[in-house]
């Protein structure tokens, strides 16, 4: 009983680990190859990059009052597109939600539809919507409502899926179809999650949206893009402030709103 | 056992920096190689008392002495000097789970190292025979290469003993050893303590709730109540009723002095 | 008014509050139409549409393999590789922010940690493409700028994870260690270190699906990857390509999803 076991050779020589520690070396060498990673030139090239951070520290404060429409049309990109995706989600969410229906098959399309959606990076969405429906705010709304419905509808199926069954039970002893079992005893289980992580992904829709302009989907992404390309980095400081300052500001909001809800 | 005090209590207090008073003007002197138990309820001080020896916890006012000198000022080098001389066991055990218990147990050798070797985890041979040894002593030497989460607490309690002796302690400090165990391992972890305290002399201080293996493991038992010493005797002195008057709640204690 | 009782006073209070939040949910979502022209769409939309989904269903197979290097597998195993190194990197980096930013209960520290974590936020907020658009001025356009825009924009997020790691960490083990007499690199390498790395490697992990994500799009910008030929279907409006490289992207991301999952199940 008390004597020490002896290793097998793998485990004294701790070779899963040695071969996991090389496949790992090798990924890592084979990647930077790959994407061409050159220190040498990036520490040569150095100053370049200073140059243009110390252009960037000189804020263009005039520049100031031009920014604030195009980060309000931000703000509202972002309220209008992240409800409409919400008010999507709603549906799609309950017919995911595990307790709710039985049907194996029809909540495993659902689930497929849902998971395809949430592969989709945003600003593709928002290259394609600029192609369908033209430049402007419109491209926009478009993408993050398809990006907040992938997002919003997991968070609420996942939320419904925590309910207390008691009630459901109670109300189905009662007699009541699926309508009624989803308007009594599940949307007030629910209610305040819903609310938050609408609030959550509000948050994190404002973030994407400030670069989705950069492709021509509205905002102030239009403008940072404009700055850039005319080198005016001094503009790009102000935009990337009044960006910092704007989700500083949902953030905070959204926070306290969400801990007073939970 | 000499009547030479290896650790001395004079006039120690301790307030915490939120105000609350921790301990209120200890005096105490235990003697080399004896097994001292401290009874109390949660929040008396035990643990306070425990820590203020290996300086895990700093004292306000009074002095302590180690083997004669006074630890309060210690920094540095010399304060990891008197840490290494002292082993602790805790409630929790406090092992690395995803580690193994080999290295577990080298970890308690960590101060007889320089950083960079330790780091390397260059152990000499010797101490790694010693690892094997003081697992073998705790009945665990089967279990060398396992993963610490692989073990049942008090499998892990005992690991935590022999990671203690690996620092060849002078002074053992258990706090709570068993609170988190069953009443089987229990038995086998105090007799691992007693054996240390047997068989290489070294001074075991105890945090017990129970007041039974109090009075069966320990020479000496004390108690705290708010912070204060209120109880102090040999084995031999105490009395089941004693021990009962330790654990009243002072609301109850101040009630009844109030009727009377 | 003095001889309302209470529960009226509160049931009044109670109306009026909802009458209060409906009020300024109503102003701002008129607000927020306002400033969404509807108006603007484009009469092709609809054609468009129909013709991407024409393309998706329609995919140009051809350009899948073709051993120039500039086709999908080509460009979708680099932009693996840019998600793959930017996270590496940017986890090493993010190891001394996190220390930074984790409160550990000793109030002397607080200005540290509330420096920190206002540093990760700054770099949260700091938008990828831009990042990646300053890279490039500094190494030309390319993957490695996809990789170096990663690196620092995943810092914001890892370090802000990890330094929540540290803060919910089980202690025991580092007091051990201290009480044993071993000092701060000691306690580090031997309890630190190995309570939290299985949680770093985790949200490592996590980290990469986000990147495997956001890499495919800095090609937009110039930065390497799948996003240039992707914008550049799309603009010139070849919709068979574009629906071959939503496959690619779909069916890449979903993978990686699926194999990171699993590893981090393995590790929890």
């Amino acid at each position: 009983m008390n004597i020490v076991p002896t290793r097998t050779f793998a485990q004294k020589y701790h070779v899963k680990t040695i071969a996991w520690l090389t496949l790992f070396v090798l990924l890592v060498i084979g990647t930077a190859k790959m994407t061409g990673v050159d220190f040498v030139m990036f520490f040569a090239n150095f100053g370049q990059f200073v140059v243009l951070l110390q252009q960037m520290a000189k804020p263009d404060w005039q520049y100031t009052s031009l920014v604030v429409q195009p980060i309000l049309e931000t703000i509202q990109m972002a309220l209008i597109g992240t409800t409409v995706g919400t008010l999507v989600a709603i549906p799609f969410s309950v017919l995911a939600a595990r307790n709710i229906v039985k049907n194996k098959f029809l909540r495993g399309i659902i689930r497929f539809i849902l998971n395809l959606v949430r592969t989709l990076p945003d600003l593709m969405l928002a290259a394609l919507f600029v192609a369908i429906v033209g430049i402007g705010p419109v491209a926009g709304v478009f993408t993050l409502a398809i990006f907040s419905f992938g997002m919003i509808s997991k968070l609420f199926y996942e939320a419904i899926e925590t309910i207390d069954e008691g009630p459901l039970e109670a109300l189905q002893a009662a007699g009541a179809n699926k309508t009624q079992l989803v308007v009594f005893a599940v949307i007030p289980q629910v209610f305040n999650y819903f609310v938050s992580y609408f609030l959550y992904t509000f948050e994190i829709n404002v973030r994407a949206s400030t670069v989705l302009g950069y492709l021509g989907a509205g905002g102030i992404g239009v403008y940072l893009q404009r700055s850039l390309d005319q080198f005016a980095y001094g503009q790009t400081a102000i935009i990337i402030l009044g960006i910092l300052v704007v989700v500083l500001i949902i953030d905070g909001v959204s926070n306290t709103l969400r801990e007073r809800l939970l | 056992m000499t009547d030479e005090p290896i650790i001395e209590f004079k006039h120690v207090s301790k307030t915490y920096q939120n105000g609350t008073l921790g301990l209120k003007d200890i005096n105490l002197s235990i003697p080399k190689g004896q097994f001292l138990v401290v009874v109390g309820l949660s929040g008396a001080g035990k643990s306070t008392l425990m820590r203020t020896i290996n300086r895990m916890h700093d004292i306000s006012t009074g002095d302590i002495r180690v083997d004669g000198e006074s630890i309060v000022h210690l920094k540095g080098k010399e304060l990891r000097g008197l840490r290494r001389s002292i082993g602790m066991i805790f409630q929790n055990f406090n092992l690395v789970k995803r580690s193994s218990v080999q290295r577990n147990v080298l970890s308690g050798r960590v101060g007889y190292y320089s950083t960079w070797k330790s780091t390397l985890g260059l152990f000499s041979k010797d101490d790694k025979q010693k690892a094997i040894e003081a697992l073998q002593r705790v009945g665990l030497g089967e279990k060398l290469y396992s993963r610490a989460d692989e073990l049942s607490g008090g499998q892990q309690q005992r690991v935590a003993i022999a990671r203690a002796f690996m620092q060849d302690p002078k002074i053992v400090l258990a706090d709570e050893p068993i609170a988190s165990l069953d009443p089987l391992t229990t038995e086998s972890v105090m007799d691992d303590l007693k054996r240390l305290n047997e068989e290489f002399h070294i001074t075991v201080i105890v945090n017990l709730h129970s007041v039974s293996l109090a009075q069966r493991f320990a020479d000496r038992i004390i108690g705290l109540r708010d912070g204060e010493l209120v109880y102090d005797e040999p084995i031999s002195k105490v009395t089941e009723k004693d021990l009962e008057a330790i654990y009243q709640p002072v609301s109850i204690v101040k009630k009844s002095e109030v009727q009377a | 008014m003095k001889q309302l009782t209470v529960s009226q006073t509160s049931l009044r209070s109670k109306r009026y509050k909802w009458l209060f939040w409906l009020v300024i949910i109503a102003v701002i979502y008129i607000w927020g139409i306002t400033g969404v022209q509807f108006t603007g769409i484009k009469d092709s939309a609809g054609e468009v549409s129909r013709s991407i989904a024409y393309g998706i269903f329609h995919p140009d197979w051809k350009y899948v393999y073709d051993g120039s290097g500039e086709d999908l597998v080509s460009l979708i195993l680099q932009t693996i590789a840019m998600a793959f190194l930017g996270t590496f990197i940017s986890a090493i980096l993010s190891v001394p922010f996190a220390f930074w930013a984790a409160r550990t209960g000793k109030p002397r520290f607080h200005i540290r940690s509330t420096s920190g974590k206002l540093v990760l936020t700054l770099i949260r907020t700091f938008p990828e493409i831009v990042l990646a658009i300053m890279f490039i001025k500094a190494v030309g356009p390319g993957s490695f700028a996809g990789v170096l825009a990663v690196s620092i924009h995943s810092i914001g997020m890892l370090g802000k994870l990890f330094s929540e790691s540290i803060e919910n960490m089980d202690f025991g083990p580092s007091e051990a260690l201290m009480s044993s007499g071993g000092n701060r690199s000691q306690t580090l390498v031997f309890a630190t270190l190995p309570t939290v790395l299985p949680e770093f490697l985790s949200y490592t992990l996590y980290r990469f699906e986000i990147a495997v994500r956001s890499a495919s799009i800095l090609g937009m910008v110039g930065a390497g990857g799948i996003g240039t030929p992707l914008l550049f279907a799309i603009q010139t409006r070849t919709w068979s390509r574009v629906g071959i490289i939503l496959l690619g992207i779909i069916i890449t991301v979903t993978l990686i999803d699926f194999i990171s999952g699993t590893l981090r199940k393995r590790l929890v």
